[in-house]
């Protein structure tokens, strides 16, 4: 048994060696040559592109007069209520197609159905019955968070190894167990795979809910800002859902890293 | 003898487009207790079937399949299942893993904790208790699974091409193994393979199996003693009972 142990050789490590340090390195040398590439096309004189300088400045203004906060805290909101209802519904309706042959059968055609409708073209149904509150606009978030993530959920739960699932039947799991101790965890990758979706759906829609008689909110601020050609303004809150949207998706990534570490990766 | 598990008249078809598939034509086979009984056959003779059949994962069709004279209804404890791929829970550590049965038992935390340490030390994987499957090798991880089918004290060990997925030397080092931990722990164990090497080598009795429909061919006494050694590997005797099987493996005549 001791010569199993020494002759067993350890898993050789990956062919690619990540080096973090030069990954970064790269990263910011892409931003800094597209910063430069942007202010090399706007000195070259196309109508009405502002340099990076100015959108800066514009940025220094809004963020000073409290507008840019305000809009930010406004369009996060909802998004983040949106999204966050989205996916909380998405997750027990994923599993429950997954699991359940009936309960898949019956909800599918509606979620095949909806998701083939891009969000933007419930806007104008979303008005007509919910008013102009915020209700329309939280409301097509939802549905594009919730559409597309619980496509992801319902494909993992359909995922899991099989072998995984006799593997706990014969060492005497019930169906609850097999159900809460592998199809759960089982099934986590693709959960977390459906949120980043369905944040990106979520982020996607805020401009165009936005649209509906707002007051405040990034999308609401760029649709003023073009009504009045504001380039800088409107460079502001592109920038802003940007860097937005891609914080929350580290947060899910680092949460991703958290919670489905143990997968065998390349 | 005892008979630990006994399959009476097992048939079992399969319905397939463009018809009916008879993957086991009336299988009559009586596993004594603590025998080691080795299965071997071409693809599509149903040995997956018939070992699936004992676990209680597969419905026969036909007869019926005893375990110590009751009729096997559904999966159960008392009997460990080892697969071809593992099957380790990625998200578990090897103790983990092997602790997922004795959870299951109503046994205090005390008791799970020194049972699970028992079965890792017995495949000898002390050192790794607390790795995720990933990064241990095919052999290591095939280990954490035996572990983890002894823990639970099954009677029988139904294991299903074991080692068909690891390198040759890893396979010979993984027989040794498990031969020494059968030796020390004796079980009643029904291993498929399609190796006739690991088929004489492991067994006390070597059951070559047919296609088409899947039934038993004949059923090879090893009279080899145990410990198995390179020594007996090496052995005339062991070339003889190998070449016997070799050729009721491969020189079947085809069913009447």
């Amino acid at each position: 048994m001791t010569a199993v142990s020494v002759t067993d050789p350890p898993p050789s490590p990956g062919r690619r060696l990540r080096r973090p340090g030069r990954t970064l390195v790269l990263n910011v040398v892409a931003v800094l040559a597209g910063l430069g590439a942007w202010t090399a096309l706007s000195m070259s004189g196309i109508t009405g592109l502002t340099g990076p300088v100015e959108v800066a400045a514009r940025g220094v203004e809004l963020v000073a007069d409290g507008t840019l906060t305000n809009d930010m805290l406004a369009s996060l909101r909802r998004v983040f209520t949106g999204f966050a209802l989205g996916t909380l519904l998405a997750i027990p309706v994923g599993f429950l197609m997954g699991w359940y042959a009936t309960a898949r059968a019956l909800i599918e055609p509606y979620v095949q159905f909806f998701r083939t409708i891009p969000p933007l073209a419930i806007i104008p149904l979303a008005i007509l019955l919910m008013g102009i509150g915020e209700t329309p606009k939280v409301f097509v978030i939802f549905l594009a968070a919730f559409l597309s993530s619980v496509v992801s959920t319902f494909q993992g739960v359909l995922d899991v190894d099989k072998t995984l699932i006799n593997a706990a039947r014969v060492l005497g799991a019930s169906d609850r167990t097999i159900f809460l101790k592998v199809v759960v965890p089982a099934s986590t990758p693709f959960i977390i795979v459906g949120m980043r979706i369905g944040l990106g759906a979520a982020w996607g829609t805020l401009v165009a809910a936005e649209l509906i008689a707002a007051q405040e909110g990034l999308g609401y601020r760029m649709q003023q800002a073009q009504l009045y050609y504001d380039l800088p303004t409107i460079f502001v809150g592109l920038i802003s859902i940007g860097v937005l949207g891609l914080i929350m998706d580290r947060l899910l990534l680092l949460a991703e890293r958290r919670f489905t570490g143990w997968q065998e990766r390349r | 003898m005892n008979t630990k598990i006994s399959f009476q008249g097992v048939s079992k078809t399969f319905e397939l487009k463009g018809g009916r598939f008879l993957a086991l034509d009336r299988v009559d086979l009586d596993i004594a207790d603590r025998e080691f009984v080795t299965v071997v056959g071409p693809s599509g003779c149903g040995k997956s079937t018939l070992m699936g059949m004992a676990a209680g994962l597969v419905e026969p069709g036909t007869g019926r399949i005893l375990l110590d004279g009751a009729p096997v209804t559904g999966p159960g404890p008392d009997r460990g299942v080892i697969f071809q791929q593992y099957a380790l829970f990625p998200w578990l550590t090897v103790r983990k893993n092997v602790e997922f049965g004795l959870r299951l038992q109503p046994i205090s935390a005390e008791e799970r904790h020194r049972r699970a340490q028992h079965a890792i030390d017995l495949v000898g994987l002390t050192d790794f208790a607390d790795a995720l499957p990933k990064t241990l090798s095919g052999g290591m991880k095939q280990r954490c699974a035996i572990a983890r089918a002894y823990a639970v004290g099954p009677q029988v060990l139904l294991m299903d091409e074991p080692f068909g997925a690891l390198d040759a030397l890893t396979r010979v080092q993984l027989q040794d193994q498990l031969l020494d931990t059968w030796s020390r722990e004796r079980r009643t164990v029904m291993f498929i393979t399609h190796d006739v090497d690991e088929a004489v080598y492991l067994a006390n009795r070597v059951v070559v199996m047919a296609a088409r429909p899947g039934r038993i061919h004949r059923i090879i006494d090893v009279d080899l003693p145990y410990p198995r050694t390179e020594e007996v590997r090496l052995s005339p005797e062991f070339s003889r009972i190998r070449n016997e099987v070799w050729h009721s493996v491969y020189h079947q005549a085809p069913a009447a």
